[in-house]
């Protein structure tokens, strides 16, 4: 039986590490490559790694950062932040990612998910999606609306329709980022996990709002995720990947448990 | 020297990473005199089987791949490279080598609540021994990422399987040629160990080991 996967993600603001709460505020938690490792030998099952880089030259940075986490860490790894073209997409597939995050470039130019796949493959094209809860309308019927740029512009897209474009479109896993549980560590968006995980047949990767082990395993049972993302609850030494694990393990969620 | 075959089946470097941390050092190319040379081949791959079958007759890397069995040289398949060992995929209805009598087939699943592709982590069961898997324990987990699984015609073909809905072979093997469904460049110390127990091995099978069923 498959077993459900804890993703950490690693927000990197010119090749060092940030978390962001609420999307503002980001300061430097320490070295990408060294919290990798680390992460990796606790038995994490996946990375992400987010780049918040500003300046002119943040590709060379966060290629420089991919190579050297991929020498060392033989899980799936995988990168967003600003990928607006196939050639952001294979060169970072080249640097050692296996997937490729994109998100506000897609929803401006949805065929940039297509090319994608194309290019790389379905199964390594994960469409990010920051969702806003909003009141029900005739532009976001599912009550959920898409917004980009880090939770700055809305989109007046909803958010359910979004995840089944992505997926016709050959998105091959989606990560659900709850703008509004981001940073508040009072639990993910269950309902709006719920609804996407139901409505699509590929992965669905919750985001947001992690704080405590309960809520990895109410997402991972309740909110029908495959797969549970952490940032601050791991970054801190709050918890650790094993530990996580271990109580998902404890309390019937299937995880890997040797490694 | 170690080969690893490119044919344009995606990430390579992130098997040659994964061979250089357990001391095998991997060389890439697409050249069917470089299979011809080498004493060790890995055949990676991710993609379709269609295009994937195009690229390696574009290079003559078909018939060197199956020279080189035949010569006894050690082969890992891994994913896409394995599933191309095999006769026929029903992926793009494509005519494969041939190496393992068999079929490729597309998961057909009952339930609708589970995802294609098959994605993430997934105990590996041994089914009987070899010198490739000798490391692998009970309860071990290895990373998958696949949407098609292979279904060799003899039972004896069959070394290790995986359950999504039902049981399906993941790693399969003849002679000095062996495949895994599974990535073990991306499935953490267990899949390193496995890649470790390729590199020791001369690709031969003890008797024991050959006529298990």
């Amino acid at each position: 039986m498959l077993s459900k996967r804890l993703i950490a993600c690693l927000d990197v603001r010119d090749g060092k590490l940030a978390k962001s709460v609420k999307f503002v505020d980001t300061k430097d938690i320490g070295d990408p490559v060294e919290k990798a490792r680390e992460y990796y030998d606790d038995g994490l099952d996946e990375l992400v790694f987010y780049d918040i880089t500003a300046s002119s030259d943040r590709r060379r940075i966060m290629l420089d950062v991919v190579e050297k986490v991929a020498e060392q860490v033989f899980i799936p790894l995988s990168v967003g932040g600003g990928i607006r073209t196939v050639q952001d997409a294979t060169d970072l597939r080249l640097a050692g990612a296996e997937k490729i995050n994109v998100n506000s470039a897609a929803v401006q130019r949805p065929a940039l998910i297509a090319e994608c796949a194309e290019a790389i493959g379905n199964q390594n094209v994960v469409l990010s999606m920051d969702i806003l809860r909003v009141d029900k309308s005739e532009t976001c019927p599912s009550g959920y609306e898409i917004v980009i740029n880090g939770g700055r512009t809305r989109m007046g897209m909803d958010a359910l329709a979004w995840a089944l474009e992505g997926e016709r479109l050959g998105a091959g896993e989606l990560v659900v980022n709850s703008i509004d549980a981001d940073g508040t560590r009072e639990g993910y968006e269950i309902n709006l996990t719920r609804m996407l995980a139901e409505a699509v047949r590929i992965p669905v990767i919750a985001s947001g709002g992690a704080g405590r082990p309960e809520h990895l395993a109410q997402v991972l049972t309740e909110g029908k995720a495959d797969a549970a993302l952490v940032a601050s609850m791991v970054h801190y030494g709050d918890y650790t990947c094993s530990g996580l694990k271990g109580y998902l393990h404890e309390h019937g969620v299937k995880m890997r448990m040797s490694w | 020297m170690t080969l690893i075959i490119d044919y344009d089946a995606g990430n390579l470097r992130s098997v040659q990473r994964a061979c250089a941390e357990v001391g095998l050092n991997a060389r890439i190319s697409n050249e069917a005199s470089a299979v011809a040379r080498a004493d060790r081949i890995i055949f990676p791959g991710v993609g379709a089987a269609g295009s994937a079958m195009r690229s390696l007759q574009a290079n003559g890397l078909d018939k060197a791949l199956l020279d080189a069995f035949k010569a006894g040289v050690p082969v890992l398949g891994i994913c896409l490279g394995m599933q191309i060992s095999l006769s026929h995929s029903e992926e793009n209805d494509t005519t494969t080598l041939g190496l393992i009598d068999g079929e490729v087939r597309r998961f057909r699943l009952d339930d609708p609540a589970l995802k294609i592709p098959h994605m993430g982590w997934n105990e590996v069961r041994l089914v009987k021994p070899h010198p490739v898997l000798a490391k692998v324990q009970p309860g071990d987990e290895f990373y998958f990422v696949h949407a098609y699984y292979p279904a060799p015609a003899e039972r004896s073909a069959v070394y290790a399987q995986a359950t999504y809905e039902s049981t399906f072979c993941c790693a399969l093997g003849r002679d000095n040629y062996f495949g895994t469904q599974f990535h073990p460049e991306k499935s953490g110390r267990v899949g390193l160990e496995l890649l470790a127990c390729f590199a020791a091995w001369d690709g031969t099978l003890s008797p024991e080991v050959r006529d298990a069923q």
